[in-house]
């Protein structure tokens, strides 16, 4: 190797070191000082864990985590199944009508603006109810059928790339044995494709989990999620109770995404040992 | 011809169950931002009158009222709200494909078997809460905080950089909660570039920062493009970040939406931003989806 080489080899490797601590640094530095004695929060006290304790006593958070937990799981469900559907649909004909509009409503919702999806759906949810007594008040209800359309969106884009590589001919020779569609679909296809399903509920779980914007347009009275909470006390400053939390919620986030993309990645290398 | 006919309503249910629900709860709303926006405010619930109103006995007229977007026209603050979120959005976008394409370059040039822990390790934080990773950032930035307590302690300054509830801190936000967005289409261009192409280059005495300049950023446009839309479009309307770290001095359009609609309860004038962020967002976004397009087609 000459000394060019080197040279640049490492200093691609300072970079991504750089890299890398300016993404993890302020995490991490949160998760330190949630074990801080010390009220001020910048100001080292020791260790300690007091913050965890009060957390655990604080009935408006564990109210908020729990709700929120519940939309995260039905508004994740039900998008997997849709985003499955639709990127069967776009996977498998390509061309249909309404396959454009179907493709621009499935991509304008990755970089549509927050605040425009949360105000809209609010609008629209303040029409129905009026045209139609439907969704009666706002709450759980209406956050769910938010949360499931941006997370379809999403979710689409992870089971469509799996989808891309799937072998069709194996359900076709499932029909051709004389399976039903349907039935083809459930033993051919849905095993094969379910890690994409995994990943794509993981993804629509986490995102419903932190939706703040969408979420405070279309709740009502009586339905505080998580990310409400800890927005209206992150607003009056930075609260150790808050620290703890946040550590507690990355450590489970990054242990299921970390267990799910080891089990993925043991079962992609077996795969690819069984092609051989 | 029975198995047929049900073949084809399967195939209807698939392609017509997410159309019709993203019809109805993503497309079908924007028509109701802009019927809003036409409304007039009222302290009522919900909080404008009606569109179209009962004027006398069975007399029905439709009232649209434009004063909405007059407001926007008169008062300077709408104005420089939206330059202002122009602006905060074109250098940050700048500024993260700065940081974010070394990186995605950097791993794109690592070993073989290094290449998708690193990626993991660029997705993770994705995965963790947006809220709380903005959040962390005030207990860095902040006078008394861990960067000024830092800078004090080694001797570099000795008065504490006001930093928090400045532009600077909204761009460190930015650059921070985005990155992802940025190294992940990067990543994946130049992950595809033919490196015999360099080789060529070089055997031909091209030195290497030659090399990159006429042969790697080229080939690495499309990434760059899908990376700069997948920044600048959302954060043109971000709330969270202008709110967090740049408090009351940094105007951003997706602040003053939130703050017209949940503090001064003006769905009207809300929705009239909306509307026009929207018609910003138009081109940007068309631009975006022909270039994606393109590069659908040129993968086969």
């Amino acid at each position: 190797m000459s000394l060019g080489v080197k040279k640049s080899r490492i200093a691609l490797f300072s970079l991504l070191a750089f890299g890398y601590a300016f993404l993890y640094g302020p995490i991490v530095s949160l998760m330190i000082y949630s074990f801080n004695e010390s009220r001020l929060v910048t100001v080292w006290g020791g260790w300690s864990t007091k913050w965890y304790g009060e957390l655990m006593h604080n009935q408006q958070i564990l109210d908020a985590a729990w709700l929120s937990l519940k939309i995260a799981a039905i508004s994740a469900s039900f998008a997997v199944v849709f985003a499955t559907l639709a990127a069967m649909a776009l996977v498998r004909y390509k061309r249909f009508r309404g396959r454009g509009s179907l493709l621009l409503m499935l991509t304008a919702p990755l970089v549509m603006p927050e605040v425009i999806l949360g105000l809209s759906l609010l609008l629209l949810f303040v029409a129905m109810s009026e045209w139609l007594g439907w969704p009666a008040g706002r709450g759980q209800t209406t956050i769910i059928i938010a949360h499931m359309t941006f997370a379809i969106a999403y979710v689409t884009v992870v089971v469509r790339s799996r989808l891309a590589h799937f072998d069709f001919s194996l359900e076709e020779a499932a029909m051709d044995l004389g399976a039903k569609p349907v039935k083809a679909f459930f033993t051919i296809t849905l095993p094969l494709i379910s890690p994409a399903l995994i990943a794509g509920w993981l993804l629509a779980f986490t995102l419903s989990l932190d939706d703040l914007v969408v979420a405070s347009f279309v709740s009502g009275p009586g339905s505080t999620t998580l990310p409400m909470v800890v927005y209206s006390s992150v607003r009056l400053g930075v609260s150790p109770q808050i620290n703890a939390l946040a550590t507690i919620i990355v450590t489970l986030v990054s242990l299921a995404v970390a267990i799910a993309g080891y089990v993925f990645y043991r079962q992609e290398k077996q795969r690819l040992k069984s092609l051989q | 011809m029975r198995s047929r006919d049900r073949f084809n309503l399967g195939k209807r249910a698939l392609i017509g169950l997410p159309w019709l629900w993203m019809a109805v709860f993503f497309l079908l709303p924007f028509l109701f931002i802009l019927k809003l926006s036409l409304s007039e405010a009222a302290l009522m619930q919900p909080p404008y009158l009606p569109f179209i109103r009962e004027v006398s006995d069975g007399m029905v007229t439709m009232v649209v009222n434009f004063g909405n977007y007059l407001l926007l026209l008169e008062d300077p603050l709408y104005l420089n709200a939206l330059l202002n979120s122009i602006e905060i959005a074109a250098w940050s976008t700048l500024l993260t494909l700065l940081v974010g394409y070394p990186m995605a370059y950097a791993i794109a040039k690592a070993p073989h078997n290094w290449r998708l822990p690193l990626l993991m390790l660029i997705i993770l934080p994705f995965w963790t809460s947006f809220l709380i990773r903005v959040y962390a950032w005030i207990g860095i930035l902040k006078n008394n905080g861990l960067l000024n307590n830092l800078l004090i302690y080694l001797g570099i300054i000795d008065q504490p950089l006001e930093i928090l509830y400045t532009p600077t801190a909204v761009y460190i936000g930015i650059v921070y909660s985005y990155l992802p967005f940025v190294i992940l289409p990067l990543y994946a261009t130049l992950i595809r570039l033919d490196d015999t192409l360099l080789e060529a280059a070089a055997d031909l005495g091209c030195p290497p920062w030659k090399q990159f300049l006429t042969v790697t950023l080229p080939l690495s446009i499309p990434g760059v493009i899908a990376g700069t839309m997948l920044v600048f479009i959302p954060v043109m309307g971000e709330f969270v970040i202008p709110d967090l770290l740049g408090g009351p001095n940094v105007l951003m359009i997706g602040k003053l939406m939130w703050t017209e609609f949940f503090s001064n309860k003006d769905w009207p004038v809300a929705s009239a931003l909306a509307a026009v962020l929207l018609l910003v967002l138009i081109v940007p976004f068309v631009l975006w989806q022909h270039f994606e397009s393109r590069n659908r087609e040129s993968l086969g």
